[in-house]
């Protein structure tokens, strides 16, 4: 076997969106095109082609994936992630380029494809397992495994139209997961399940991964692919942008996730949203140390000051003012709300107002962070309110030993531990050390 | 992807340019899922019908006793020496696996386009599957046509040896054109309502209610012949009842049929490259 498993020279995909080819034509829209093409032709022989708009899915993509190497692929919605993986599963057909892959590829884009609601679990299997490519051999061989896996031993032989919707999708990835491909392409299947089988899942993909297989994973999952893949792909708009260490990628990504955000000290050009009886005005972030000066840049545990100025338009009455963190995924981590605190603010038209927040202690792993702004009366109105106002950046503390960010989460906790060995041979304990 | 060697198989993939091959021995190597189609589309069809099987009989039963009503005894068409009900179930068979075939892969990519879209393996696999898969009910419902053969004394010939051949040729002519109308229903969904309407007629173009023998000699016998059911038609006619063979018929019915599926087969792989865009 050589070295290279994948080679993917120049490949190229282009549709044709709108006029005048739609995907769904019918026989009397291809008429009456030729017709008025024909006669566009007579009339202006360069028009025609202008009219059909193309679109690149995919443009000038090159790489080459070494045997055993994991790959992530990823991008935003549309980006031209699935466009590659079903350009390399043979599904459709390359515009311009090619691709070259050695070995026997499985490729996986839905769990349970050709799944029949009126057939039995175990009937499923062996038709799921034929669509996949494989032999009936090898699952009867693998057929016991398959079925403890996705935990339906006690339903094999009923239809699966009466199974639950998380059974139906165990019982989907325990045949996908069994093929035993060289290559294997992943779309997003992980994303189905509860968090215990997706962990199982993501385990399985962590087993064939060490097995030396070539895996080619696409995934909105960045905690999954920083810790299976070994290198990353990122893509955008149909063409490779970043390749490289599969963590710095995904950081990389991360960051431009980010909607735009103007100068936060100047909050006049943001999007604000609400009544705008009243107006954030400026914002300005400083990460305070343990020992209460500024610093530049935020550690897990340590306080954030927030400062805020608020002019009022018009007169509000009994109003609170909240700070919301987000992560990149828009996940609303933290909400602090001076109503919490029984504090409310009454302005006059004209007045400016500045607040003050202090965050203590915060325990947000490295990475990168949103702060939204709202000003309000409880969920009565809206006045002023801003998705994205700024970043919060968190470093890695200067004296953790490994950087948290190979670790995915959200919540750094401190802990503290105490490591003692329990029993030991009679030997060891004489040696004294470990 | 399958592959039987033990080396390590290289895949290339890269746009197709021109006339493509038709890669008839990756669809030998495909031949499991083939098989496993063919279970599907047979397993589900009868599920949660009370009647299940037994509607493979009633159908060409029911057909042929209004067949025989209206045609047999009312308008008295000449049935070739044999009672009208076997003359008409002679037929009936081969053309309810025909058209049962035809709707059937006619319709069977768009039917089926989950998989076209997740999953590679010769596409022909797909209308090829939902041939076949009447072959159970044709089975069943031959049964019957024993029974009405013994119930007016009509013993078997030795031409019977010849009804394999009979329903292969059946069940390509079907694919073929079956192999037209389901790579044109993937870009004009108007081929699915045309379906229903093309059979109707194609069933009165064929010797199903009358016999061939009475389309007069001449040229119009040769236009005639170029449906190539009615080769098949009369074919099972003379095996099953032993009327006259249709010797000249099937001459120019399979010539018909070898055009038919060659350009089918064409047609299909050349359009295949955008199915999965299409559909």
């Amino acid at each position: 076997m050589g070295e290279i498993a994948i080679q993917v020279e120049r490949l190229g995909k282009k549709y044709r969106i709108g006029t005048p080819q739609v995907p769904y034509r019918t026989l009397r829209d291809a008429v009456m095109g030729v017709l008025t093409r024909s006669l566009r032709r007579f009339q202006n022989s360069t028009s025609s082609k202008a009219n059909a708009e193309i679109l690149w899915a995919l443009r000038n993509v090159s790489f080459e994936i070494k045997h055993g190497q994991v790959l992530g692929i990823i991008g935003r919605n549309g980006a031209g992630k699935t466009t590659l993986l079903k350009i390399l599963s043979h599904i459709t057909e390359p515009t311009e380029g090619r691709a070259i892959l050695h070995g026997r590829v499985g490729s996986l884009l839905e769990v349970g494809t050709g799944f029949h609601p009126e057939l039995t679990g175990r009937e499923n299997i062996y038709l799921n397992g034929a669509i996949l490519g494989m032999k009936r051999s090898e699952i009867v061989c693998k057929f016991d495994e398959i079925v403890a896996f996705a935990e339906v031993e006690k339903f094999v032989d009923t239809p699966v139209k009466h199974y639950s919707s998380g059974m139906y999708v165990r019982l989907a990835f325990a045949v996908a997961a069994h093929l035993d491909p060289d290559i294997l392409l992943v779309d997003e299947v992980l994303a189905v399940g509860d968090a215990s089988f997706q962990k199982k899942c993501l385990g399985k993909m962590g087993n064939v991964a060490r097995e030396g297989r070539t895996i080619f994973f696409v995934s909105h999952n960045m905690g999954a692919i920083a810790s299976l893949c070994n290198r990353c792909l990122l893509i955008d708009r149909g063409v490779v942008i970043e390749d490289g260490k599969a963590s710095a990628v995904v950081s990389q990504y991360q960051s431009t996730l980010y909607p735009r955000i103007e100068d936060p000290s100047d909050l006049s050009k943001a999007e604000h949203y609400g009544t705008g009886k009243a107006r954030f005005i400026s914002l300005k972030l400083t990460p305070m140390a343990i020992d209460g000066t500024s610093q530049t840049c935020l550690h897990p545990g340590e306080d954030l000051k927030v400062e805020l100025k608020i002019r009022a338009e018009a007169e509000i009455v009994q109003t609170n003012v909240a700070l919301t963190i987000y992560d990149a995924y828009g996940h609303r981590l933290i909400d602090a709300n001076t109503a919490l605190q029984g504090a409310f603010m009454s302005l006059k038209p004209g007045q400016e107002t500045s607040v003050e927040f202090l965050l203590q202690n915060v325990l947000l792993k490295p990475g990168t962070y949103l702060l939204g702004l709202w000003l309000g009366r409880g969920s009565f109105e809206d006045i002023d309110g801003i998705t994205y106002a700024g970043f919060v950046a968190v470093e890695p503390n200067p004296q953790d030993i490994m950087h948290s960010e190979t670790f995915p989460g959200v919540y750094q906790c401190k802990f503290t531990h105490v490591m003692e060995v329990l029993s030991m041979s009679k030997v060891a304990l004489v040696d004294g050390n470990i | 992807m399958e592959y039987s060697s033990s080396l390590t198989p290289e895949l290339i993939i890269e746009p197709s340019k021109g006339w493509v091959s038709l890669k008839l021995r990756e669809l030998w190597q495909y031949r499991e899922l083939l098989f496993f189609l063919i279970w599907r589309d047979v397993k589900v069809r009868y599920k949660q019908a009370i009647l299940g099987i037994a509607w493979a009989i009633i159908q060409p039963l029911l057909t042929m006793v209004i067949f025989s009503v209206i045609f047999g005894q009312l308008a008295k068409l000449p049935s070739e020496g044999t009672p009208y009900p076997v003359f008409c179930y002679a037929a009936l068979l081969p053309w309810q696996l025909f058209s049962g075939a035809l709707t059937r892969s006619g319709t069977s990519l768009v039917g089926n386009a989950n998989l076209l879209t997740k999953v590679y393996f010769p596409r022909l696999i797909i209308p090829i599957s939902a041939s076949i898969s009447g072959l159970v009910d044709f089975s069943v419902s031959f049964v019957v046509l024993l029974g009405l053969m013994f119930y007016y004394g009509i013993l078997p010939t030795w031409a019977i040896l010849w009804l394999p051949l009979m329903v292969i040729f059946t069940l390509v002519t079907a694919l073929s054109v079956g192999l037209w109308l389901s790579a044109l229903n993937v870009q004009y969904r108007d081929v699915q309502h045309i379906i229903p309407f093309l059979i109707q007629a194609w069933m009165f173009a064929s010797p199903i209610v009358y016999s061939a023998e009475l389309i007069p000699s001449g040229p119009w016998r040769f236009v005639y012949g170029l449906n190539p059911l009615t080769g098949v038609i009369q074919g099972f006619r003379w095996i099953l009842l032993g009327t006259c063979p249709p010797h000249e018929w099937m001459i120019v019915s399979a010539g018909v049929m070898v055009i038919l599926l060659v350009t089918g087969l064409y047609y299909f792989r050349r359009m295949e490259k955008s199915f999965a865009d299409v559909v």
